[in-house]
C-alpha cells in the first residue's frame, strides 16, 4: 500500500473513531455525580468482609480470581524476560568500572535505602488498611534496593541482591496466591473464597485472607521486579556482544 | 471548612492535571528520541499520578507513580544503553578477547 492510501486509510478510520467514542461519551454519566452504584455495593461487601482498604477488598476478595491473572500475566512476563535476556554463548561479561558517586548523593542513598525499603514493607503490610497494597509496596521495595545502584555501585548492588533466592521467592510468591485459594476448597465454598477469620474492622489482623495474599503479592511483585530490573541491568552494564570491544561505564 | 470553595479548588486543580497530562502525553508521542521519550513519559506518570491523587484514586496514584515514574522509563534507559553500546555487526572479524579486557 502506498504512503498516500496508508494515510488516508488512517484519517478515515480516525474520524469513525472519534464520532463513535464522541457518540458514546454523551452516553456517559456525568462528571463527578454521587451515584455510584458499583461503589455502593462494593464499599457495602467491604465493611462486611471488615476490610478498610475498599480497594484491597475488591482486589483480593471480591475480585480476586482477576488478580491472580494479573499476578500470573507479571509472573509470565519476568519469566520471559529471563528466558529472552539469558546469556547467549557468544556473549561475555566484564567487570564494570565503579562510577564517580558524589558525596551528597552517597548520603543520601544510604538515608534513603532503609527509609524506603521499611516504606515498601509498611505498604504491603496495611494493604487492607491504607491505600497501596502487596503491588505498590512490592514495586517500591525493588526500586528502593536500587538506590544501592545509584548512591554506589554495581557490585554494591549486586552483594544485596541475592538473586537466585529472589527467583525462587517471585515464583513461591505467584504460587502461594493460587494455593492459598484453595484454603476456600478446603473450608468447602469457593476458589479464592475468604473463608479465615474477618478480625476487627481497621486491625492489622482484619479482612480474613485479604492480608496473607497481600503479603503474597508484595513477595511476588517485590522479587519479580529486582528480577526483571537484574537482567537488564545485566545486559546494559556488564554484558558485551562479539562485536563489542573496549570497556563499558559503571554507572 | 467551606466545602463548596473547596470543590471549586478540586475542579481547578484536576482541570489543571488533566492538562498537564495531555501536554505531556502529547510531548512524549511527538518525541522521536527514546531518551528524551522516557523523560516525558516519567513526567506524564507523575501528572498521571497526581491527577489520580486528586481524583481521590490514592491506590491507583501509588501503582501509577511506581511503574509510569520509575519502572518503565529505566527500562527504556537500560534498553537504548544496550542498544546504543553495540555498534552492529562488523565485517566478519574475530574480536573475541577484546571484551575482557579493561
Amino acid at each position: 500500500m502506498s504512503r498516500t492510501a496508508r494515510i488516508r486509510l488512517f484519517w478515515a478510520a480516525a474520524v469513525v473513531f472519534a464520532v463513535a467514542y464522541a457518540a458514546a461519551c454523551t452516553g456517559l454519566p456525568r462528571f463527578g455525580t454521587l451515584a455510584h452504584p458499583y461503589a455502593t455495593r462494593a464499599v457495602a461487601a467491604a465493611l462486611h468482609q471488615r476490610t478498610a482498604n475498599v480497594v484491597s477488598s475488591v482486589n483480593f476478595d471480591q475480585r480476586a480470581f482477576d488478580t491472580l491473572g494479573e499476578e500470573s500475566i507479571l509472573f509470565a512476563a519476568v519469566l520471559g524476560t529471563i528466558v529472552l535476556l539469558r546469556h547467549a554463548r557468544d556473549e561475555r561479561t566484564g567487570r564494570p568500572r565503579p562510577g564517580r558517586v558524589l558525596p551528597s548523593t552517597r548520603l543520601l542513598g544510604m538515608v534513603l535505602l532503609p527509609v524506603t525499603l521499611l516504606t515498601g514493607v509498611y505498604i504491603v503490610a496495611h494493604g487492607q488498611l491504607s491505600p497501596g497494597g502487596g503491588f505498590q509496596g512490592g514495586v517500591i521495595l525493588a526500586t528502593g534496593l536500587h538506590l544501592a545502584y545509584v548512591a554506589a555501585d554495581y557490585r554494591v548492588l549486586k552483594r544485596i541482591r541475592p538473586l537466585a533466592f529472589l527467583d525462587a521467592a517471585d515464583a513461591a510468591g505467584a504460587g502461594a496466591f493460587a494455593a492459598l485459594g484453595l484454603a476456600g476448597l478446603v473450608a468447602g465454598g469457593a476458589y479464592l473464597q475468604n473463608v479465615l477469620p474477618l478480625g476487627t474492622f481497621g486491625q492489622l489482623s482484619s479482612g480474613g485472607l485479604v492480608p496473607v495474599v497481600n503479603a503474597a503479592v508484595g513477595v511476588e511483585v517485590g522479587a519479580g521486579v529486582i528480577v526483571l530490573l537484574a537482567f537488564f541491568l545485566d545486559q546494559a552494564v556488564e554484558v558485551r556482544s562479539p562485536e563489542e570491544h573496549g570497556t563499558g561505564g559503571g554507572g | 471548612m467551606n466545602g463548596a470553595a473547596n470543590g471549586a479548588v478540586d475542579e481547578y486543580l484536576i482541570v489543571v492535571a488533566l492538562l498537564l497530562v495531555t501536554v505531556s502525553a502529547t510531548a512524549a508521542a511527538l518525541t522521536r528520541d527514546p531518551v528524551r521519550q522516557a523523560v516525558l513519559l516519567a513526567m506524564l506518570g507523575l501528572s498521571l499520578a497526581v491527577l489520580f491523587t486528586l481524583l481521590q484514586a490514592p491506590d491507583v496514584a501509588l501503582s501509577q507513580l511506581a511503574v509510569g515514574t520509575a519502572v518503565t522509563p529505566l527500562l527504556i534507559l537500560l534498553t537504548v544503553r544496550k542498544v546504543r553500546r553495540a555498534p552492529g555487526p562488523r565485517n566478519g572479524r574475530d574480536r573475541r578477547g577484546d571484551g575482557a579486557r579493561r
